[in-house]
């Protein structure tokens, strides 16, 4: 029998539900697991000891008096810290909201809780959900387990790390342009980026309204789809969830993927990429024909387009989204007793690392009179067109494969000083958010250097299902998911 | 000044807070006044991750007012956000309407000397207000109360098409009457639930071409709407008159010196950056609500005004007197219903009753509720002056006493024995007592001053205490002396 912190989270939740093992054994060997490990992965921000075991002492009691302990009733998960949990402090990896504590959940952290989940802690990320390496964290460094050297991904980097490193069974991220997949690939774990309007947005904190959507990252897709099922539906709090019936994910993985049409966009096998990148995927759809799914080569012509809208719409978003920040009623105020315009300065220049001031800046520039038009108003146009090229081909197709990432992790340090190489790690996932279909994110293999290499299935609007078994089948032919980080 | 040879073109932008009970985008109350920061929650205060949920009411309000404006009720609308930063404005944007607003093209008659005047209405559209920024004098800091923050408005934007400031009064008025009639807005623009912002430019009579505008802001009452319209037309009309160009600008009123001065450059220099609300649904109107709604509205005051001057033969004037609030109509005409005679009671409505309504600050409620006297009652006592049981004085005297009752005026005559005295024989002692004790008075009318007879008919009503009928005292007296 395998270190209870190794147990998947299916096993994990049987386990507990059969009164094996205990939520209070479970948490404590997370949490011994975190003070192991963390040190070398720094993924977490803020630790929630205390309130764990508590939480996990609640659910014995359920399980004691024969109620169900719920879906996820005893398992220890982590939550990206951009998302609300009331009582325990919640930053967005900022300065501005270093010292913020919620009174309220979000919708998702209420429904982990509902659902027996064990809150264990908060994890890092980009400051505001904004990088692909986690390094825009204004408050830690999060390492990737396999390589100490490397970059989790980002944004939710501190997530796909966390998972990774055995230090919670699963945790909860947000994907703006990638940010639940590119970690998820980098670390060697599973993650899904649900349709939008899937999972309430409501106590996420805002990076790009209309493309920000939750999701979960954990070992094996099973897992995630299990998570998912706890998570997702209607919330009277967020009108833009959608009041569809969730389905029952974990049962809807099951099955033969035989006759199913998997689509390969010409598009995203581009110069550049990484040999072993390209060959792992293009291994993975050879496996994904041997279980019987039917491929065929498809175009998504306006695909070189999708970073650039995306640096539209998302950054426009954004400059609206963090003018909240103004030092007037919660967060950091700049000291001193300043006019009202100095204050709004002072306060915002010290709360907002560079990467969000420039985002910011971006922003306000293609909302600026004069420039609407141009800019926003056509990443719009451009955005519909993206979304009828994955409409077109996904008539035909039931979903498509694609790589994650051109690469596998690469050193911390080595894009900071150039956004727009950074920018280019989310080629692959950003055009599925201005589409607002789901994908997933599940190892395909490893490249010379030992470090993951992420596959990415995308489906139709709200078939998460159809991704969940495709990949669910892929992940039982194959153990790439089976091989820990070498901690 | 001179304002000869110069037309003045004006537009209106109302403010209009709703009454709905809840806020636009959350479940906190909407109530106006309570202790600062009291109806509030994170929605509505700007919290991190919280979202705009819409009050479906607010929509169904501003559809009322579309439907009784003639607007077209658009079927897809869409929130926008107007990004400005600012203490009392939690999320540093305001959820409002723009490229695609609910209402558009709608209009309203108004009635100015008796003239009936149609405006244009561009267009009405929802949006959030927001908290309040309180100074405390001497101070260092400032204080920020949230309870009107979200609170439902509707911004109503009229065409350039008034050409005087009685136009623009009426505008406002009407409008507000509609609000009220709508039962959506209380219309009192003292406590801010109706403001107004006035657009002034001036241009050669005879000339289409658009003078330059100036937006006016800050009025808080229908008169200081009216001045700051005044002035503005007399300070642009003398501007052209030197010869001096003007310049688009904002300018705020000063209630106290009575001028308008510019508002500085910082103060207005906004971009507001407006986008789509990603946050919210585009929004969808079907004919079926617009019809349901279209099912509730009530009689409006223009088309009531019609309907008393013919149905009651009621002058214009009181027509429209009575029609500008719907609790004052409505009470009218439940006096009617009550048996009294349409003259009799407008006579009485417009004078004595709405007399004690402003004297007291009755109308400050969107619906009276405590009248004086009830319609019933207000009836019986016309009745029974019109019968001649009792006088005009004696009616007047008796409101104060029916008031919070439910007594039949006509039980309190009789029981009280203020009935009128109108029998001759009953009074003539009196009125042989009054010619006896007052002999200088009755040689001067005697000798042809005709104006000491109301000095003895005086005499008589103090002697029968205030009970006779001076009809019959007059002719009586008049018997007497001619003696």
């Amino acid at each position: 029998m395998s270190a209870l912190h190794e147990l998947s989270v299916v096993e994990a939740a049987a386990r507990v539900r059969r009164r094996e093992i205990s939520a209070v054994e479970l948490t404590r060997a997370a949490l011994a697991r975190i003070a192991a490990v963390e040190p070398q992965v720094g993924a977490f921000l803020t630790l929630a000891e205390v309130e764990a075991i508590a939480a996990a002492e609640a659910i014995d009691r359920r399980v004691a008096a024969g109620q169900d302990p719920g879906l996820l009733g005893g398992v220890p998960v982590g939550v990206k810290d951009i998302i609300c949990t009331a009582g325990l402090r919640t930053t967005a990896g900022s300065r501005i909201l270093e010292t913020f504590v919620p009174s309220y959940d979000a919708t998702v952290t209420a429904r982990l809780r509902a659902a027996g989940a064990v809150i264990v802690g908060k994890l890092n990320c980009d400051e505001f959900a904004m990088g692909s390496s986690t390094e825009n964290s204004a408050l830690a460094v999060t390492r990737n387990p396999w390589d100490g050297k490397r970059v989790p991904g980002g944004s939710s980097g501190g997530s796909g790390a966390a998972v990774a490193a055995r230090e919670c069974h699963a945790a909860l991220g947000t994907d703006t342009g990638g940010s639940i997949r590119l970690p998820a690939a980098f670390c060697g774990v599973v993650g899904l980026k649900p349709t939008y309007g899937r999972i309430s947005r409501r106590g996420v904190i805002a990076y790009a309204s209309s493309l920000d959507q939750v999701g979960p990252l954990a070992r094996n897709v099973a897992d995630v789809a299990l998570v998912l099922e706890a998570i997702a539906g209607h919330d009277p709090g967020d009108s833009t969830a959608s009041p569809r019936d969730v389905p029952a994910y974990r049962t809807a993985l099951e099955g033969s993927i035989r006759g199913l049409r998997v689509g390969l966009p010409r598009e995203y096998f581009v110069e550049g990429m990484q040999p072993e990148v390209e060959a792992a995927v293009r291994g993975a759809v050879d496996e994904l024909e041997r279980l019987g799914a039917r491929v065929e080569s498809v175009s998504l012509p306006h695909t070189e387009y999708a970073i650039a809208t995306y640096y539209l719409i998302a950054t426009a978003e954004a400059s609206s989204n963090l003018a909240r920040y103004d030092g007037i009623r919660y967060g950091l105020r700049a000291p001193g007793r300043l006019a009202l315009g100095d204050m709004y300065e002072t306060t915002r220049a010290a709360g907002f690392g560079a990467e969000v001031k420039r985002r910011i800046m971006l922003g306000t520039y293609a909302l600026s009179a004069g420039y609407y038009d141009a800019y926003y108003l056509k990443a719009q146009q451009i955005r519909t067109l993206i979304r009828m090229d994955f409409q077109k081909v996904l008539e035909q197709c039931d979903a498509l494969v694609t790589p994650v990432a051109p690469t596998t992790a690469f050193r911390l340090g080595e894009k900071t000083a150039d956004p727009l190489t950074m920018y280019l790690s989310d080629i692959f996932t950003i055009s599925v958010n201005l589409a607002g279909l789901p994908a997933l994110a599940l190892p395909c293999g490893f490249d010379t250097a030992g470090l993951p290499i992420g596959l990415q299935v995308i489906g139709r609007p709200f078939d998460e299902a159809t991704v969940l078994r495709l990949g669910h089948a892929y992940e039982r032919a194959t153990t790439w998911h089976t091989r820990g980080a070498p901690l | 000044m001179t304002t000869a040879g110069i037309e003045p073109v004006i537009g209106l932008e109302v403010h209009a807070e709703l009454l709905t009970r809840s806020k636009i985008f959350c479940a906190c109350s909407a109530t106006f006044g309570g202790e600062p920061n009291t109806n509030v929650c994170p929605v509505c205060l700007g919290m991190p991750g919280l979202l705009p949920v819409l009050n479906r009411r607010v929509v169904e309000f501003a559809i009322r007012l579309g439907l009784a404006t003639h607007c077209a009720i658009a079927a897809n609308s869409r929130f926008a956000r107007k990004n400005y930063f600012y203490p009392d404005l939690p999320k540093g944007y305001q959820i409002s309407m723009y490229e695609l607003p609910l209402c558009t093209g709608g209009h309203l008659e108004v009635l100015v000397d008796g003239q009936s005047r149609r405006i244009g209405l561009t267009r009405i559209h929802m949006e959030e207000d927001t908290g309040k920024n309180i100074h405390e004098p001497n101070a260092d800091t400032s204080l920020v109360d949230f309870n009107r923050s979200g609170v439902p408005l509707l911004e109503i934007v009229s065409e350039p098409d008034m050409r005087n400031v009685a136009e623009a009064g009426a505008y406002l008025r009407t409008l507000r009457s509609i609000l009220q009639y709508l039962e959506i807005c209380d219309g009192n623009m003292e406590e801010g639930s109706f403001r107004c912002d006035a657009n002034v430019s001036v241009r050669p009579a005879g000339t289409t071409a658009l003078g330059t505008k100036v937006e006016v802001k800050n009025m808080n009452s229908f008169r200081s709407v009216e001045k700051a319209i005044t002035y503005e037309i007399e300070r642009q009309a003398a501007a052209l008159g030197r010869g001096e160009s003007l310049r688009q600008e904002t300018r705020l009123w000063d209630a106290e010196r009575e001028e308008t001065r510019p508002m500085r450059s910082k103060e207005f220099a906004h971009d507001y950056r407006y986008f789509p609300e990603p946050d919210l649904l585009p929004l969808v109107v079907d004919r079926t609500w617009v019809d349901e709604v279209r099912a509730t509205l009530p009689e409006l005051p223009a088309p009531r005004r019609e309907r008393f001057v013919r149905d009651y033969q009621l002058s214009t004037y009181d027509a429209d007197v009575l029609t500008q609030r719907k609790d004052i109509a409505d009470y009218f005409e439940a006096a009617i219903a009550a048996g009294a005679a349409p003259k009799e009671m407008a006579n009485w409505v417009t004078t004595e009753l709405l007399r004690i309504v402003h004297d007291e600050k009755l109308d400050r409620a969107l619906v009276i509720r405590d009248w004086p006297v009830t319609p019933t009652q207000l009836a019986r006592l016309a009745t029974l002056v019109q019968s001649g049981t009792i006088n005009r004085n004696t009616a007047k005297a008796l409101v104060p006493r029916l008031r919070g009752t439910t007594r039949d005026p006509q039980e309190l005559v009789a029981a009280e024995g203020l009935g009128q005295v109108s029998d001759r024989g009953a009074l003539e002692a009196a009125v042989a007592d009054v010619v006896a004790r007052h002999p200088a008075q009755v040689a001067e009318f005697r000798s042809g001053k005709e104006r000491v007879l109301g000095f003895l008919v005086g005499q008589v009503m103090k002697a029968t205490g205030g009970k006779a009928n001076p009809q019959v005292v007059q002719e009586l007296l008049r018997t007497a002396l001619v003696a």
